[in-house]
């Protein structure tokens, strides 16, 4: 494990993400209404969709190409839909975001 | 925790009684041992296919509902075979024919009608049967194998249903019905002499106006005699008079019953442990025979079982299709009508055509349609919503054909497409697909199927068609709903979130969700921005607009393309613009290596394919001289097209760009349901194509005409004409308290066109034309928003840049 502090909780809003470039593509963090941080590739299962700029519910966000929803903390589309995302193990510490990137 | 579960027992293992426990086990699947007990040996199946089973079009097996592993899935101990004969509620106990006793906490009852047998002399004899379940059918079918002659008494949907499947099995067959027109609770004469004659021309024989005296055999039928001496010969007769509530039982319990068991709206007896749902139950005095509204009790029950306890059965409306093969027929409501209403008919006798609409001030009350059902849902839509129709009455039979952008309109035989003919245009969702989710995941309503293919939950132009689909590959469920919930994440709608917005006064999404009693923590990608935008309506200085419930397009004030880039498309006020603001446009093309710059429809220029990070770097620089953003992302006032006018043109009759300009200056900025398009042209050539707009606005001699609720897309719809006034300060007033009108009412989502269609025309010139106050108050709450509506979201994000750009760039060496 090496944990990555990749930058402040208060800087990802509520209900919203925030993108880390990185160069095996790109990961989208989300920040949920009870402050729970998911990491996952920003890529939408469908049709590649920008997961970061979806809607986030729960702990789910809606892809803003043609609504699929992923939870996030499967790394799956929601029912009908079939499709899986890759996931990033991340904690919170000290206000701070920290990623594991295998 | 196991013995602390309340007991459930089911009596009936049927279509309402499962249905039930279906919508329970999705909101609640922990606080109930269920015990389910069937007199029939079968699981739950399809009653309403029995139908097509006898006609020789499905298996048994194919009509199965719910198999063995479901009952075990869910934990539900099923008694097959076992009739309930005694209910004590003293101690609370279901005592099965067998001997069986077990316990209930609560206790439902759901069992179903059984066919009425007209207690005439034979009537018992061997050879003489009802229409109602499986059993029902073998007979037949077993009398069908040896051929002979068969006599269905009475002419209603089942009794007709019943004559076609046993010709089908090659009986021949006469219709007895005691009236002269058949199907008389659901057609008029007309349509009755059409169904007659085709129905003959098939074969089968009618013997109408006649009352069945006795049944002739002495084992077995031989025939059937007539109280006006006529007599038939048969081997089978089959009794199809009607259906009575099967509440033996429930009497026997001392529940207590009129003509069924009578329920609240909360479908409890009077003894509120016990409920009753389906054909077996009578609410505010009525007995259903159709599954749609045992479909909504079943919903409602669910819900008082789980104790959320905030739904209420309020009855329904019916709607009935004939399922013989070939035979388009459908009627709702009130079909024939009386001395208060009006019809409207067409009747096409070489194409066999038939179609009557029963109308009570400017509103569909009943319908009947023969030959041509296409637009029966359609009907039964505006029926249901009570939409004013004047509107598009003069065309209204010709149904809802130019929807159609791919020829939908021709199609109405669904049965006759082949399996790869598109069914939804805008999801690529072919006729397999459908019919595929629809027997492979058990889907009953048209929202499942919108939910698994996406077929129809786009533009919805093929709703239509896929509600045929589900009609022929289930049966008829009627599918629209009672009342459209907002999304699945309530049961208010739009109009009951509004009020309750109002009344409340409560200017936060999140508290207005927990008072709403919403059933997701943060609800969804629905209902958020729908919120916001209540909210932002109606309180426009103080409610804190919140960007993670809007949509990406308008949190980032720029439109998502397909490959995650973003278009910036600068206003250009009225459609002019100027070599400054060109050579701006050009500058930041290059500096950004902006890959498509194009012309727009809305006389403006699109720059495609910028990165999202650029953004607040070229709005800065566009600000820097002098431009806005164009709002070209947003529900919100789009573009003001303008044609030359009278300051160029040789017809021009009005200043078009001027007012054109004026427009958009007080317009820009403001948040709508839906986007929001003007146009103005300066004379009746419209050559700015005013009459395709939201608002359009064209000049005459005289004045301005002013045009309503156009649009193009899918399903263009010219606009409604208004009324026409005199000077430029009117068309601004009309026009600023248009826009409020629409604001303040229509759903979100909802474009002014379907808005005017659903609160009429002459609801919405009662309002802006011949209420000058309350027009004068709805221009003033538009001006008063737009204070704080107007200002430049590319200036306010290029302030604070932080969204827009990424919160690490995470390079090999650390990782
Ligand atoms: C041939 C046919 C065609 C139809 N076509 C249509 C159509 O096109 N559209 C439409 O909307 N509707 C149609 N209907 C009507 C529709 O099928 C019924 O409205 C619906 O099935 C009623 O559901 P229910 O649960 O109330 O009753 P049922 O489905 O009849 O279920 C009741 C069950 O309870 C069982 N039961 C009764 N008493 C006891 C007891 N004491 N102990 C244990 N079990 C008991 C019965 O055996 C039965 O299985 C049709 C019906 C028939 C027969
Ligand atoms: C119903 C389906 C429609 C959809 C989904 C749709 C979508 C869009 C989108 C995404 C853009 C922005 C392009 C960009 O800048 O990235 C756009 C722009 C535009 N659309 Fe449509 N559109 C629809 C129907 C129409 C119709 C029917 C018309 C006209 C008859 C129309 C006229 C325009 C114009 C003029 C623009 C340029 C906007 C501007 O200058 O502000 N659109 N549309
Ligand atoms: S609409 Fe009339 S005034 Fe405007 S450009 Fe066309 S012809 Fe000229
Ligand atoms: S790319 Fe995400 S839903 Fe299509």
């Amino acid at each position: 494990m090496a944990w990555l502090n990749v930058g402040l909780l208060e800087d990802i809003p509520r209900l919203g993400s925030r993108l880390l470039v990185s160069e095996k593509g790109n990961i989208a963090l989300f920040r949920s209404s009870s402050d729970q941080v998911f990491a996952v590739q920003d890529r939408c299962p469908h049709k590649g969709g920008v997961l970061s700029q979806g809607i986030v519910h729960g702990c789910k966000v809606t892809c803003p190409l043609h609504s699929w929803i992923i939870d996030l903390a499967a790394g799956e589309a929601v029912a009908p839909d079939v499709g899986h995302v890759k996931k990033f193990a991340v904690k919170v510490e000290n206000e701070s975001v920290f990623l594991d990137l295998p | 925790m196991k013995s602390q579960r309340e007991k459930l027992v089911c009596i009936g293992n049927g279509m309402a009684g499962i249905r039930t426990l279906e919508e329970l086990l999705k909101l609640d699947s922990d606080s109930y041992d269920i015990t389910v007990f069937g007199a029939e040996p079968h699981n739950n199946y399809n009653r309403i296919l029995l139908s097509p089973v006898l006609a020789g079009e499905k298996n048994f097996t194919d009509i199965i509902l719910n198999d063995d592993n479901w009952y075990a899935e869910n934990n539900i101990t099923l008694y097959k075979g076992h009739t309930v004969t005694e209910i004590n509620r003293i101690k609370r106990l279901v005592i099965t024919k067998s001997g069986e006793s077990v316990p209930y906490d609560r206790l439902l009852i759901a069992t179903g009608s059984n066919a009425f047998i007209i207690p005439v002399p034979g009537h018992q004899l061997q050879g003489v049967v009802g229409f109602r379940d499986v059993k029902d059918v073998d007979v037949m079918l077993e009398y069908a194998a040896r051929g002979g002659h068969a006599v269905v008494i009475g002419g209603g949907l089942l009794g007709l249903e019943a004559a076609n499947g046993l010709m089908k099995q090659g009986m021949s067959v006469s219709v007895v019905h005691v009236t002269d027109v058949l199907m008389n609770n659901q057609l008029d004469q007309v349509a009755a002499n059409l169904l007659q004659t085709e129905l003959e021309k098939r074969g089968v024989q009618f013997l109408l106006s006649a009352q069945t005296e006795m049944i002739l055999g002495e084992e077995s039928v031989t025939g059937v005699r007539f109280k006006d001496g006529r007599e038939v010969a048969a081997n089978l007769v089959v009794m199809a008079v009607g259906i009575r509530p099967n509440i033996e039982l429930a009497k026997r319990a001392n529940l207590y019953c009129e003509r069924g068991i009578v329920v609240s709206d909360t479908l409890q007896s009077y003894d509120p442990r016990i409920y009753a749902v389906g054909e077996c139950a009578q609410h505010r005095g009525l007995a259903y025979g159709l599954v749609a509204p045992l479909f909504e009790q079943a919903k409602v029950c669910a819900n008082h079982l789980a104790k959320y306890g905030i739904a209420r059965y309020e009855g329904s409306v019916t709607s009935t299709k004939l399922k013989v093969t070939g035979i388009d027929l459908f009627s709702a409501g009130d079909f024939l009508g009386n001395d208060q209403t009006e019809e409207i008919v067409f009747k096409d006798a070489q194409r066999n055509i038939y179609k009557k609409l029963v109308i009570e001030d400017n509103r569909i009350k009943g319908a009947v349609m023969y030959g041509d059902t296409m637009d029966g849902s359609w009907y039964f839509q505006l029926m249901r919503d009570a939409t004013d129709i004047t509107a598009f009455r003069e065309n209204i039979l010709f149904g809802k054909a130019h929807v159609g952008d791919a020829g939908h309109g021709e199609v109405n035989q669904i049965a006759s497409l082949p399996d790869d003919a598109e069914i939804c245009g805008c999801n690529g969702v072919c006729k397999k697909t459908i019919v595929n989710a629809i027997t492979g995941q058990g889907l009953f309503t048209l929202d499942e199927v919108r939910k698994y293919t996406k077929a129809s939950a786009s533009c919805g132009s093929c709703t239509g068609l896929v509600e045929q689909i589900l009609a022929n590959t289930v049966g008829d469920y009627s599918t629209a709903p009672h009342k459209k919930s907002l999304c699945s994440c309530t049961d208010f709608t739009h109009d009951e979130v509004r009020k309750a917005i109002r009344k409340e006064g409560i200017a936060d999404i999140f508290a207005l969700m927990q008072v709403l009693n919403w059933k997701t923590p943060d609800g969804c990608a629905t209902c958020r921005p729908a919120l916001n935008y209540y909210l932002l309506c109606e309180f426009p200085g103080t409610y804190q607009d919140d960007p993670q419930s809007r949509f990406i397009n308008e949190r980032a004030h720029a439109n998502i393309q397909k490959d995650g880039t973003y278009s910036v498309v600068p206003r250009i006020w009225g459609g002019l613009t100027s070599p400054k603001e060109l050579r701006a446009i050009a500058d930041v093309a290059e500096k950004y290596h902006v890959p498509t710059v194009k012309i727009t429809g809305g006389q403006r220029i699109d720059l495609l394919g910028v990165k999202k990070e650029d953004l607040p770097k070229m709005w800065a620089d566009l600000n820097a001289q002098g431009m806005v953003s164009g709002h070209a992302y947003g529900k919100s006032l789009r573009t003001v097209k303008t044609c030359v006018g009278s300051q160029w043109c040789r017809f021009g009759t009005q200043t078009a760009m001027s007012m054109g300009i004026e427009l958009e200056k007080i317009t820009w900025g403001s948040w709508t349901p839906h986007k929001f398009k003007m146009a103005v042209s300066g004379c009746p050539r419209n050559c700015a194509e005013a009459t395709i707009k939201d608002f359009g606005v064209v000049g005459v001699e005289s004045g301005w005409e002013l045009h309503i609720g156009g649009n193009g897309g899918v399903k263009i719809r010219g606009t409604d004409l208004l009324c026409k006034v005199k000077t430029d300060e009117e068309v601004v007033e009309y026009c600023t308290a248009f826009m409020q009108l629409y604001r303040q009412e229509a759903h979100y989502l909802e474009r002014t066109a379907p808005w005017i269609e659903r609160v009429g025309l002459a609801y919405v010139k009662q309002k802006i034309v011949d209420d000058e106050s309350g027009r004068k108050r709805l221009a003033a709450a538009f001006i008063e928003s737009q204070h704080y509506a107007q200002t430049d979201p590319w200036a306010e994000c290029v302030a604070q840049p932080m969204a827009f750009k990424p919160l690490a760039v995470l390079k090999e060496e650390i990782a």
